[in-house]
């Protein structure tokens, strides 16, 4: 194919993803580096019988008219990376300065927005993205053994929980658990405590949405495995069975290394997807409990009136970066690989 | 010794059935249940007394005078004006899945039959965009869109999914117009066609298998979709997964958790449709990425 035509042919996603994908990584870096405007103000003297008092009022008009002049707002550098809602550099050293031990020290930390969020994050996604990994084998393993005839049956009904928009998912989750649900109640009655309640404490939170998010990614490793399965060499079985393996160590030595290659996909695009949990901490309305990079931003942006870009630049940037780090182990193996085939 | 070996592989097959059974369940009950309970009133489908009322919905008979209702499916169609929901969902899904599609198969297609290096190049930042959280981009969106005045359109939400979308399309269609073999638009070529009519005639035709199945996801994620929809929307044209969500916090106020229900029942349905008629398409594309990538 001609330079020329391969240009012409990949111009229209091309340029779609340098607008909206490239383009706002740029706007985001920009805003991150401004912050608000102050409100302009200004002080009168009032002058009464005992004397004069100065007021302070706020200019609304001035005020407006600064931010549609310049809607970026004054220019700030890196300050909003170190400020206290994000890096916190100095609140970091001032705690590390009066800490009694790194228990201690660790818990104060989690007093620290950013740091909050980001500890959830990586919990999460370290936490669920091995689970489903496991689970998701041995159920694509499991149906598998099934007879032909009822696996259909068993994939429609596994697609369901992964093919549901996220956020219906877990607000049909949330109805369950909540104090009044099916679930909710039942543990209460199990554990005979009325006032046990998994929206009221952290702990119980955070594992009530790590448990959803295995339910709902379970699916995809579970598809792609079976998949995986179909695929499987027959007469390498054979011979396996033949030297006397039981299923159990064909399973070890044959079965899970043929499967190497999607167990890192796989692995890959959870990572990606655990790394961005957004939805289901609205859906079980956890802000109290618990804070994503994710939600993070979007609270800032939805700040009453006044979203607060550069906060909310300043996470981005900061997410990315984590994402980045998240991807850098297989990027690396993606351009050996590439240039091992061009050699 | 048989008997021993045999003793061992039926354990194994004993607990590998009831992993799958449990699993199952866990799946399909919570679709259930609330399919069911989107019929009763709030008394049953929040039953702490005894939850066998929400089977047998002893609320519902007592203040509708029948075991089922369409009391949430009511306030949330009509009262709420979840029509209006679903009508943009229609729009913003169609057209984001038709050009997703169109620039999609141009660009899969250039990077299927190209040798060159910078195709690989292309692809990797193709994946490492697919990465990005899309939050990440929304907040970029949104000073820019509120100062050229094109925040809350119909049309902006589109270009946008599109956009997200394409890595995905992009590595997709590219995989599966990989085993379209070369030889067929080649010998058209030979035939006195031009790359472009080479695609259109020889290629357009047989890659339809692939199409439909990346269509399928075009139209899961922007059918999906809360963050982009939820903030880059005004309130008239709210799509349905938004709308879900605004639903709980608005109506809960008021005590007619219902409507939430009812909505969310009423925005899987279609999916469920989906899945029952394209089954074999979605699993083959879910693994597409998977098994030759």
């Amino acid at each position: 194919m001609k330079h020329r035509t391969f240009f012409w042919f990949i111009l229209p996603t091309l340029s779609a993803m340098i607008l909206f994908i490239a383009l706002p990584i740029v706007s985001v870096f920009i805003q991150s580096l401004f912050v608000e405007h102050e409100q302009v103000l200004i002080v009168t003297e009032s002058c009464g019988p005992f004397g004069c008092t100065p007021t302070t009022t706020i200019d609304a008009e001035a005020t407006a008219q600064l931010r549609e002049e310049k809607p970026l707002g004054r220019f700030n550098g890196l300050g909003t990376y170190f400020d206290r809602s994000h890096l916190a550099i100095a609140e970091i050293g001032e705690i590390w300065r009066s800490t009694s031990g790194i228990g201690h020290f660790l818990a104060e930390i989690m007093d620290l927005k950013f740091y909050a969020a980001l500890v959830f994050t990586l919990t999460y996604t370290f936490v669920v993205t091995p689970l489903v990994l496991v689970f998701g084998m041995a159920i694509a393993v499991g149906v598998n053994n099934l007879p032909r005839a009822v696996r259909g049956l068993a994939i429609f009904i596994s697609l369901l929980p992964f093919l549901v928009p996220t956020i219906v998912g877990s607000m049909i989750l949330s109805w369950m658990v909540d104090g009044d649900g099916v679930i909710g109640a039942t543990l209460q009655s199990i554990f005979n405590d009325p006032s046990l309640s998994i929206k009221a404490s952290t702990p119980l939170m955070w594992i009530m949405l790590m448990v959803y998010g295995v339910w709902h990614t379970l699916p995809f490793s579970f598809i792609t495995f079976y998949a995986g399965l179909q695929t499987v060499p027959q007469d390498t079985l054979e011979a396996a069975r033949v030297d006397g393996a039981s299923k159990w160590q064909t399973m070890i030595s044959v079965v899970v290394p043929h499967l190497m290659p999607l167990v890192s996909f796989v692995t890959l695009m959870l990572l990606m997807d655990n790394f961005r949990v957004l939805e289901p901490l609205v859906s079980f309305q956890a802000e109290a409990h618990a804070q994503s990079l994710s939600t993070f931003i979007v609270s800032d942006l939805i700040e009453a009136g006044n979203p607060l870009y550069a906060s909310a630049g300043a996470t981005s940037i900061l997410t990315i970066i984590g994402v980045a780090i998240l991807l850098t182990p297989v990027l690396i193996r993606t351009w050996r690989d590439f240039n091992a085939k061009a050699h | 010794m048989a008997t021993k070996a045999e003793s061992r592989l039926s354990t194994l097959k004993v607990v590998s059935y009831a992993l799958v059974i449990v699993w199952l369940i866990i799946a399909a009950f919570p679709f259930l249940w609330t399919v069911w309970g989107s019929f009763k009133v709030q008394g049953d489908f929040f039953s702490k007394a005894d939850w066998t009322n929400a089977i047998y919905g002893v609320f519902t008979t007592r203040e509708t005078g029948s075991a089922f209702t369409l009391d949430g499916y009511r306030g949330a169609w009509i009262q709420e004006e979840f029509w209006r929901n679903v009508l943009n969902t229609s729009v913003i899904v169609f057209f984001t899945v038709i050009i997703s599609l169109t620039f999609g198969t141009l660009g899969g297609y250039a990077l299927a039959r190209s040798g060159f290096k910078y195709a690989f190049w292309i692809l990797m930042a193709a994946l490492i965009f697919r990465a990005m959280p899309h939050i990440t981009l929304v907040s970029g969106y949104m000073l820019p869109f509120f100062e050229w005045n094109i925040w809350g359109l119909k049309g902006t939400a589109i270009i946008v999914l599109v956009a997200i979308n394409q890595p995905f399309t992009l590595w997709m269609l590219h995989s599966f117009f990989k085993n379209i073999p070369k030889d067929m638009d080649e010998s058209a070529m030979v035939d006195g066609c031009t790359r472009f009519q080479a695609f259109w005639h020889v290629i357009v035709p047989v890659m339809w298998p692939g199409v439909i199945t990346t269509g399928l996801f075009s139209f899961l994620l922007a059918y999906n979709d809360y963050i982009v929809t939820n903030m880059l929307l005004s309130k008239p044209n709210e799509t349905m997964v938004p709308a879900v969500a605004s639903f709980l916090g608005s109506v809960q106020v008021q005590g007619n958790i219902m409507f939430a229900v009812a909505a969310a029942v009423s925005a899987t349905v279609p999916l469920f449709i989906m899945i029952l008629f394209f089954q074999r398409q979605i699993v083959s594309g879910l693994t597409a990425g998977a098994v030759k990538g």
